[in-house]
């Protein structure tokens, strides 16, 4: 089964072309097409009108690299929230007009579930063994930092997540702060590789790491707009060199990191997960990426770490997610609504070896 | 008219009795630079209009909604990442913006100056840091007085 998804949740427009739910038959994100229109710099595709501009070239540009055309096509899929409505409703009138006009079937993927799916898009042995659960996904991105406890049929708990900033917004504020540039995340990691993670102190919040206790309905949650606040207090009115820049950008990663380290392994010793995963754009940081990788062997515990390309925004996820729910004779019609919030509900994730609907 | 603020608490406080006295189609501009208090500020009010769930930070998804009782939202809005009114009008702004059945809470005003001159129902609240947790809290004079009337909150001063 061959499912087009097509994702406009925030700054990108994305499409792609996956055959059962794992096999990538080709993937286009729109800062690739913005790339050979010689576009330069950073550009948030927010917008909605530029999000039309991008999704024809984007669709067409997915069943060039296929060699494909829509008749191949057995399902469309398209994230149907959480996002900003006004760029959701570019995709999914498409996705309507598409699945209409074809004789489609049409499925809404929540965004969120989809980013959690993407680090197993190359794994699908491993969503067959229900021993491999429940499962722990850490969820970080400039939008969202969230824990979530996945059981084997599928059902889905938010155990925690942000109460202020995300990880990643920590990250874009403090490159701001400091003027280096945007995204934040990828410039501080290369900036912070000959620091001393050690030379400041900047608060690790709900951790209890100032001494202060954590109150327990916190355990599993963040905060992240306090290390924001006391990195602008420690580099004010200063001029810092090269090196004392290092130091202040790996202490302030590794503070952020540790955190979402921290947390995440009393979340998986707690919950006696088998297998963790980390999904989303922070999770490209090579920081985290090897503490996770050293902690969770520590713990013989498994960890599947996305690929880089899959991190971010990107339609494969939808895709692959989307031929699961299908899968199981799931899918949405016309009246399909778009919307703005992570619900405080999950919805039970279809993937799970046992997922019963 | 001028306030300071202890801290985080006392902002979070100040939100809250300032959320009594908004009305449905109002608009706060939230000027202050990064970490002077203006999501948190947002949390307060959302709280005091009655919302209990997470109230986060808006700037990478630009606007979070919260639904209140009758049929009534409050919007929160952050245009950090939005360069001009054009780009802001590209993404939909208006419908947030000029909605008569939503409180609209505006995080990097300075972005769209004029479309915010259009708003009759404007508040210009400014935001400054003074020390690692205190800042100032500047609101309209009759918000000010009205404040004041009704008791402030703990860790909340009149300065001018």
């Amino acid at each position: 089964m061959i499912v087009l998804g097509i994702e406009s949740s925030c700054d990108e427009t994305a499409a792609a072309l996956v055959r059962d739910g794992h096999e990538l038959l080709a993937s286009c994100i729109s800062t690739q097409v913005k790339l050979h229109a010689a576009y330069g710099g950073v550009i948030p595709e927010l917008a909605a009108r530029e999000h039309l501009k991008n999704i024809t070239p984007v669709i067409s540009t997915v069943f060039e690299q296929a060699k494909l055309s829509i008749e191949a096509v057995d399902a469309v899929a398209v994230t149907n929230g959480p996002g900003l409505i006004p760029a959701l409703l570019v995709g999914n009138s498409y996705a309507k007009g598409l699945a209409m006009a074809n004789k489609l079937p049409l499925l809404g993927v929540n965004h969120f579930e989809a980013h959690i799916y993407a680090a197993f898009l190359k794994h699908p042995e491993l969503l067959k063994k229900p021993s491999n659960f429940p499962l722990l996904a850490l969820v970080v991105s400039g939008g969202h930092t969230a824990l979530v406890l996945i059981q084997a049929d599928g059902q889905a708990e938010l155990l925690g997540s942000t109460l202020d900033d995300a990880a990643g917004e920590a990250l874009d504020k403090a490159a701001k702060i400091l003027d280096l540039g945007y995204p934040g995340g990828p410039i501080i990691e290369r900036l912070a590789k000959d620091g001393n993670p050690q030379a400041y102190n900047f608060p690790r919040a709900l951790t209890g790491a100032s001494g202060k206790a954590t109150p327990k309905e916190h355990r599993f949650n963040f905060s992240f707009s306090g290390v924001k606040t006391a990195l602008l207090y420690a580099v004010k009115d200063q001029r810092l060199d090269a090196r004392q820049l290092a130091d202040v950008l790996a202490s302030y990663q590794a503070a952020v990191m540790e955190v979402l380290l921290s947390k995440s392994m009393a979340a998986a010793e707690e919950y006696a997960v088998p297998m963790l995963c980390l999904c989303g754009g922070v999770a490209c940081n090579g920081y985290l990426r090897r503490r996770f990788q050293e902690e969770c062997e520590k713990r013989h515990k498994q960890l599947i770490l996305a690929e880089p390309v899959c991190c971010t925004d990107n339609a494969m996820m939808v895709a692959g997610l989307a031929w699961h729910y299908f899968k199981h004779g799931l899918q949405d019609d016309l009246s399909l609504p778009v919307y703005a919030r992570l619900p405080e509900k999950l919805p039970k994730f279809p993937f799970a070896p046992a997922f019963k609907s | 008219m001028q306030f300071l603020s202890t801290d985080s608490k006392a902002s979070l406080a100040l939100g809250q009795k300032l959320a009594d006295l908004l009305q449905p189609g109002m608009v706060l501009a939230l000027q202050g630079d990064l970490g002077s208090g203006k999501t948190l500020l947002s949390r307060g009010i959302a709280r005091g209009l009655g919302y209990h769930g997470a109230v986060t930070s808006p700037t990478f998804t630009v606007a979070q909604e919260y639904p209140l009782t009758e049929g009534r939202y409050l919007y929160h809005l952050d245009l950090y990442r939005i360069q001009d009114e054009e780009a802001a009008l590209a993404f939909g702004i208006d419908e947030f913006l000029f909605a008569d059945y939503a409180i609209c809470l505006v995080e990097w005003p300075e972005r769209i100056p004029a479309l915010l001159q259009q708003q009759e129902k404007l508040l210009q609240i400014n935001l400054q840091h003074r020390s690692e947790t205190q800042r100032d809290i500047e609101v309209p004079n009759w918000l000010g007085k009205q404040l004041c009337e009704m008791g402030l909150p703990e860790g909340i001063q009149l300065l001018q």
